[in-house]
């Protein structure tokens, strides 16, 4: 039963009906090659018998005119004995036979040119026989005719076996066909269906499922990668909006909570216009913060989300840089640090310029805010090895090794930055801007003082 | 100055009206696409705030339909959707100022009002004056008092800026957008540090000082006592 349905299915399957067409048109070629084949081969056997009746009969005719009847009849006699392909009957006027080893002239029309196809009777092996022969007839004049012919017996069942093996070849053809197609589209259809077991899998919400891969690196094989690597894709979406939504819940539930507690508490009390302007003020910045925070999350999801992927530009990351390191340049100063930036010029990336401020912005923050007084900080944009590279220095305390991948996560701040303003989503930007921009991201020791350094790729 | 408020949200449009009228302006309310059509095509008004999502009409068609009728009026953008190519869209259909929600209503207030002044410039100014500060746009120049003032290219803009928009209030996020070009929020008083800039070399060596903080707002240059 279930062969049935899957004999059906395969029926119905692209695979099989190409394979049918093929299959068709296979088979006409393959009959039309040995329609040909057979053709030529019987053509030329039948030449080869006219022509050495033909040869036979001049030879014959030169007797008689040589030698006379008596001498052709003498021939006639002696090949008679000797050739067993060769047919002669010499009769007379009154159609009685003269010489040769025929028993009567065959009751058959003469065709155009004297060729004659007829049966006769021959003696095989003490029996005696039906077989074919084909000659020609030559009038000798005076009533007197002769005929010479040939068996062609053994050339009609040669014939005959030819077709019938040249059909059987045909049938075989178009049977192999039809099981080969079969056996293909039943392949097929299993991986397709291995194809569509995964998808319902991952519909119905196994997200961790995947295509199984042959490893034959065929069209199938192809896709089910790609399939497989647009459900990573998508995995990682999901999986990156979870962690979102949870870290939402986490973090931005406690500032939510002090903002509630606040108006309440402001309210129980005898509290005075000041006070509730006061607090309602404190409200109004915290609301602030919490807004911050928010349009950070939704620029990181934006950025790791691909949505933008399309949106994707060259621009001038040099000019950017250094309109960026004009805008620092005072805020380091009001610090006491200094702003060194060497702009290699003319360097240009493919990506969101908007995004890359904002990175740059980040990271041009913290510089400034974990530097302390009198800091050195390096804005350096250059080209290594063709591939441009955004480095940005400061002599703070640095990030220790154990804790550099950890600080690109989302609202990770360390001990040492507790007690400073911010979101701990700042670098998480700058790693989903780095992404976007198909960029390296690396933190390493300035000794002493933290180093990050944008790779991008070759431009 | 009379402003055309089209706004879905009730709440939040009933914030804005009071919130407007309590600044001294006098604001209707349209709370679909096609009411606020009809009602802007009154000509009356001096400044529309345009929600992006609304029914019937969405605010891009109401601009679009607006400008294709000749109608000048400045038209600020409100909108939920706050990425670059959102902006791009709004000013194209013919939106003069992008804001996104949420917002500081001191920042919507400073954005109309700075909108409504350039729709009146009195001609092209190339010379400018707020008090005994003065700046010519030709010869890259500024005066106080007679006495140069030596200013880096972008003190010149930031300057220029204020000076276009004297006697207004103009927020960190105007400057940010109009003088550096960046639609982003830095973490740090970035503006500030270049106000105080500013200041220095045009206020301090003064008596009356001109470039005010509006303590929640942002800065505005202006005379003393005026």
């Amino acid at each position: 039963m279930n062969l049935g349905i899957n004999l059906s299915r395969a029926i119905r399957t692209t695979a099989f009906r190409m394979s049918l067409i093929y299959l068709v048109l296979f088979g006409v070629s393959v009959f039309l090659l040995l329609s040909f084949i057979y053709w030529w081969t019987a053509g030329i056997t039948t030449l080869q018998t006219d022509d050495t009746i033909d040869a036979e009969i001049t030879g014959l005719s030169e007797q008689y005119r040589a030698n006379g009847l008596a001498g052709l009849a003498n021939i006639v006699r002696e090949r008679s004995q000797n050739e067993r392909q060769s047919l002669y009957l010499l009769i007379d006027p009154n159609r009685k036979s003269l010489a040769g080893n025929l028993n009567a002239w065959p009751e058959v029309e003469t065709q155009e040119g004297g060729w004659l196809d007829f049966p006769y009777q021959r003696p095989v092996s003490g029996k005696v026989m039906t077989h074919e022969a084909r000659g020609r007839h030559l009038l000798l004049g005076n009533g007197f005719q002769l005929l010479v012919g040939r068996d062609i017996h053994e050339r009609m069942r040669i014939e005959k076996i030819m077709r019938r093996s040249l059909l059987w070849a045909v049938v075989l053809t178009l049977a192999l066909g039809l099981i080969g197609g079969l056996f293909m589209s039943r392949n097929l259809l299993r991986r397709v269906e291995a194809i569509n077991r995964t998808s319902r899998d991952i519909m119905a919400g196994d997200l961790h499922q995947r295509i199984p891969v042959t490893g034959g690196d065929d069209e199938l094989d192809q896709l089910a990668v790609n399939l497989n690597e647009m459900l990573e894709q998508i995995e990682r979406l999901v999986m990156g909006m979870r962690q979102v939504t949870e870290n939402i819940a986490h973090d931005l539930r406690s500032p939510l909570n002090r903002l509630r507690s606040r108006l309440e508490v402001t309210l129980m009390g005898d509290a005075s216009d000041v006070d509730y302007r006061d607090a309602l003020q404190q409200t109004i910045d915290e609301t602030a913060d919490l807004l911050e925070t928010f349009n950070a999350l939704l620029n990181i999801a934006q950025a790791e989300s691909g949505q933008l992927e399309a949106d994707k530009k060259d621009f001038n990351l040099s000019a950017l840089v250094r309109n960026m390191a004009e805008l620092y340049e005072p805020v380091a100063e009001e610090k006491r640090m200094t702003l060194t930036s060497e702009v290699a010029p003319g360097i240009t990336v493919f990506g969101n310029k908007h995004l890359m401020s904002q990175a740059l912005s980040n990271l041009l923050d913290n510089a400034v805010k974990y530097s302390p007084s009198g800091g050195k900080l390096m804005l350096v944009l250059r080209l290594n090895e063709n591939r441009p590279q955004l480095v940005i220095a400061d002599s703070g305390a640095g990030i220790a090794e154990a804790d550099r991948v950890r600080v690109l996560d989302r609202f990770v701040r360390l001990e040492a930055s507790r007690n400073s303003p911010g979101s701990g989503l700042g670098l998480s930007l700058v790693k989903a801007v780095a992404q976007l921009h198909c960029a390296d991201i690396e933190l390493e020791d300035n000794l002493p003082g933290l180093r990050v350094v944008l790779t991008f790729e070759e431009q | 100055m009379r402003i055309l408020v089209i706004e879905d949200d009730k709440e939040a449009a009933g914030y804005m009206l009071k919130g407007l009228s309590e600044s001294g302006h006098v604001a209707d309310h349209a709370a679909d696409g096609e009411d606020g059509l009809a009602l802007a095509g009154e000509g009356s008004y001096d400044v529309l705030i345009v929600d992006r999502m609304l029914p019937k009409l969405d605010g891009l068609s109401v601009v679009e339909k607006l400008r294709s009728e000749g109608q000048q009026v400045p038209i600020l953008f409100l909108s939920a959707l706050g990425e670059v190519d959102d902006r791009v869209k709004g000013l194209k259909a013919g939106g003069d100022d992008y804001l996104v929600k949420p917002y500081a209503f001191t920042e919507l207030l400073a954005r109309i009002e700075a909108l409504v002044r350039r729709q009146n410039p009195a001609e092209v100014e190339t010379n400018f004056k707020v008090g005994d500060l003065e700046l010519d746009l030709l010869s890259r120049q500024a005066t106080r008092a007679g006495t140069d003032i030596q200013l880096q290219p972008r003190e010149f803009r930031l300057l220029e800026y204020l000076m276009r928009h004297a006697g207004q209030i103009v927020t960190r996020t105007m400057l940010l957008e109009n003088v550096w070009d960046y639609h982003f929020d830095p973490q740090t008083n970035v503006i500030d540090v270049h106000i105080s800039r500013l200041r220095t070399k045009i206020d301090k060596d003064f008596d009356a000082p001109l470039l005010h903080t509006v303590r929640g707002a942002g800065y505005c240059l202006r005379e003393s006592g005026s």
